[in-house]
């Protein structure tokens, strides 16, 4: 056994290191995903059918799911649920809220400005600078596809 | 160059005392915590202040168990979990004792045991107290996300621990002798100690900071045994801080083939603290809160109760930031020891005599802590939650809140 170089101690901690049970989690953040997922799509039938505009709706299901999760992120639950969810709850937009609300909480014993506001996209961030770099990408070549006429 | 310092005059235990939040609570030995607050909020409003709250109450019950007032104290080494230890200084600056900060992460509780037994070696300290506290979510909150931010933990990730210790030592004869003649006992101390070298741990995954911390371990006890006359069987437990299910298991792999007659004999803080089968502390206790709660609930009564005579006790830290990772640093590890003593153990025993409860087996299992759980765990088996120890003119509980005057 070699435990004075890098390469003998990573073996030893490969060979020690638990794996995720990755069959399980699968199954889990699949139903609960799902379920969210699932939820948002009858959510926007409703809406279609109590004549909500067609482009509207999915904005109504994405504040619904933001809401939601941000209440029970407020509540100390949306932990819980997504301890077992994964990446169930972190996809769907429920992720965001809750990267959102939970950086807002946590920042509040430092103040307004440079506490709340300072912080509160620290963890969400990323998602806003590349969706938002991704959306002025795709921007770009929509306006040359339709100025070529494709 | 010699690495075990030797003590002058050994450093007795005169007073120690454990707090602690609601997950330690519910743990194997949440019954002999001196405090214990189910709300983790230490009545304050914020979690960093919980903590600094926790480090007041914890220092507070270790004066008043061995009736000394703050003035008693010549010096008080420190550290906690947060930046610039700032949750020991804010809990103690009313104290007004002289005061060290240390910070060793997880190792800071036998980092300031032994700075502690040193300092009172060199004769010119009377009382020398050590506080070391850790916050489960103000440790979030700095070294990870918020508190409320829903993300899965792996199997390797451990649970910082809500929990505190304060220890008071002493080397003189007239307060050992003073406090025997009042039947407060004293029972157990430090002979000698090693200083531990800085290990890399070889990887960068914060959430696997127990096998990082592992070749600290192996190092400290393997350079001990090097040099003492000592051999861990005249050791009844080797005990680490917080190496949890995934550093125990590495340590005991190198222990193995190193020093087999250790194997036996090693335990692990983190794997006592908690019930093993919660499903929230997957690989077990880690935070610097993690030794020295089990050390004040668990080791040092059982070295009272003279059921183990020696223990080379070692609390092992991961040394880090949330940037060191980032920018690709691997973990550091440190893992000074501590030997301790029973006074009133039989220390000739027999090379067969080994009173390792559990851990026979090289493999961390989760019944490790089943074998504690029936174990009689002082005044306040029923483990009542708020405060458990009513003797204390100073700390009184309100509406489950913890509240301290003076």
């Amino acid at each position: 056994m070699d435990i004075y170089t890098n390469e003998g101690k990573k073996k030893l901690i490969k060979e020690n290191t638990p794996r995720s049970t990755l069959g399980k989690n699968l199954v889990k953040s699949f139903l609960i995903g799902g379920a969210i997922s699932g939820g948002g799509e009858a959510l926007r039938i409703l809406l279609l059918k109590i004549g909500v505009a067609e482009k509207q709706a999915p904005v109504y299901v994405s504040l619904t799911i933001v809401s939601i999760a941000a209440v029970l992120t407020l509540l100390g639950v949306f932990d819980s649920i997504a301890r077992h969810a994964g990446a169930g709850t972190l996809v769907p937009i429920s992720g965001f809220s809750n990267a959102v609300t939970s950086q807002a909480i946590d920042a509040k014993s430092e103040g307004l400005v440079l506490g709340v506001g300072a912080k509160i996209f620290s963890i969400c961030g990323p998602v806003i600078l590349f969706g938002l770099a991704a959306g002025v990408i795709y921007g770009a070549i929509y306006y040359i596809a339709i100025s070529f006429g494709w | 160059m010699k690495r075990i310092t030797e003590l002058k005059a050994p450093a007795y235990f005169i007073a120690s005392a454990a707090v602690g939040g609601r997950e330690e609570w519910q743990g194997p030995l949440g019954g002999s915590f001196d405090f214990i607050d189910p709300s983790d909020s230490f009545g304050q409003s914020t979690w960093e202040m919980a903590e600094a709250e926790m480090g007041r109450v914890a220092l507070n019950v270790a004066l008043r168990k061995c009736d000394l007032s703050h003035s008693d104290i010549d010096v008080i080494i420190a550290g906690d979990l947060q930046n610039q230890c700032v949750a020991s200084a804010i809990a103690l600056d009313s104290f007004g004792i002289p005061h060290i900060g240390v910070y060793g992460a997880c190792s800071t509780c036998t980092e300031s045991l032994m700075l502690a037994s040193a300092m009172l070696s060199l004769g010119s300290y009377k009382r020398v107290a050590t506080l070391t506290t850790s916050h489960n979510l103000a440790a979030e909150r700095q070294f990870r996300a918020p508190t409320e931010y829903g993300a899965q933990r792996p199997p390797a990730a451990q649970w910082t621990a809500t929990a505190g210790g304060a220890f008071i030592l002493s080397t003189d004869d007239e307060i050992i002798n003073e406090n025997r003649r009042r039947g407060l006992p004293v029972s157990a101390c430090i002979t000698d100690f090693l200083v531990g070298r800085l290990i890399d741990g070889a990887i960068k995954d914060g959430a696997n900071m127990g096998a990082a911390m592992a070749f600290a371990a192996a190092d400290s006890i393997l350079s001990y045994f090097e040099e003492s006359d000592l051999t861990p069987r005249d050791f009844d437990l080797i005990v680490t801080g917080d190496l949890g299910a995934v550093g125990s298991r590495i340590l005991r792999e190198i222990l193995k083939e190193k020093l087999p007659s250790a194997v036996s004999r090693h335990e692990d803080c983190g794997l006592l603290l908690y019930d093993m089968s919660s499903k929230d502390v997957h690989a077990g206790a880690s935070g610097c809160g993690t030794s020295a709660s089990v050390l004040s609930t668990h080791f040092l009564p059982m070295l009272e109760r003279g059921e183990v005579g020696d223990i080379l006790f070692l609390s092992t830290g991961a040394l880090m930031s949330q940037s060191s990772l980032l920018q690709g640093n691997s973990i550091r590890g440190v893992a000074p020891a501590v030997h301790l003593k029973s006074l009133t153990a039989n220390n000739k025993r027999s090379s067969d005599k080994i009173s390792a409860p559990c851990c026979n087996n090289d493999e961390v299992r989760i019944s490790d802590t089943e074998a504690y759980e029936k174990q009689p765990s002082g005044s306040n088996a029923e483990g009542k939650p708020g405060y458990t120890r009513p003797d204390s003119g100073q700390i009184s509980e309100n509406n489950g809140e913890s509240e301290v005057r003076g």
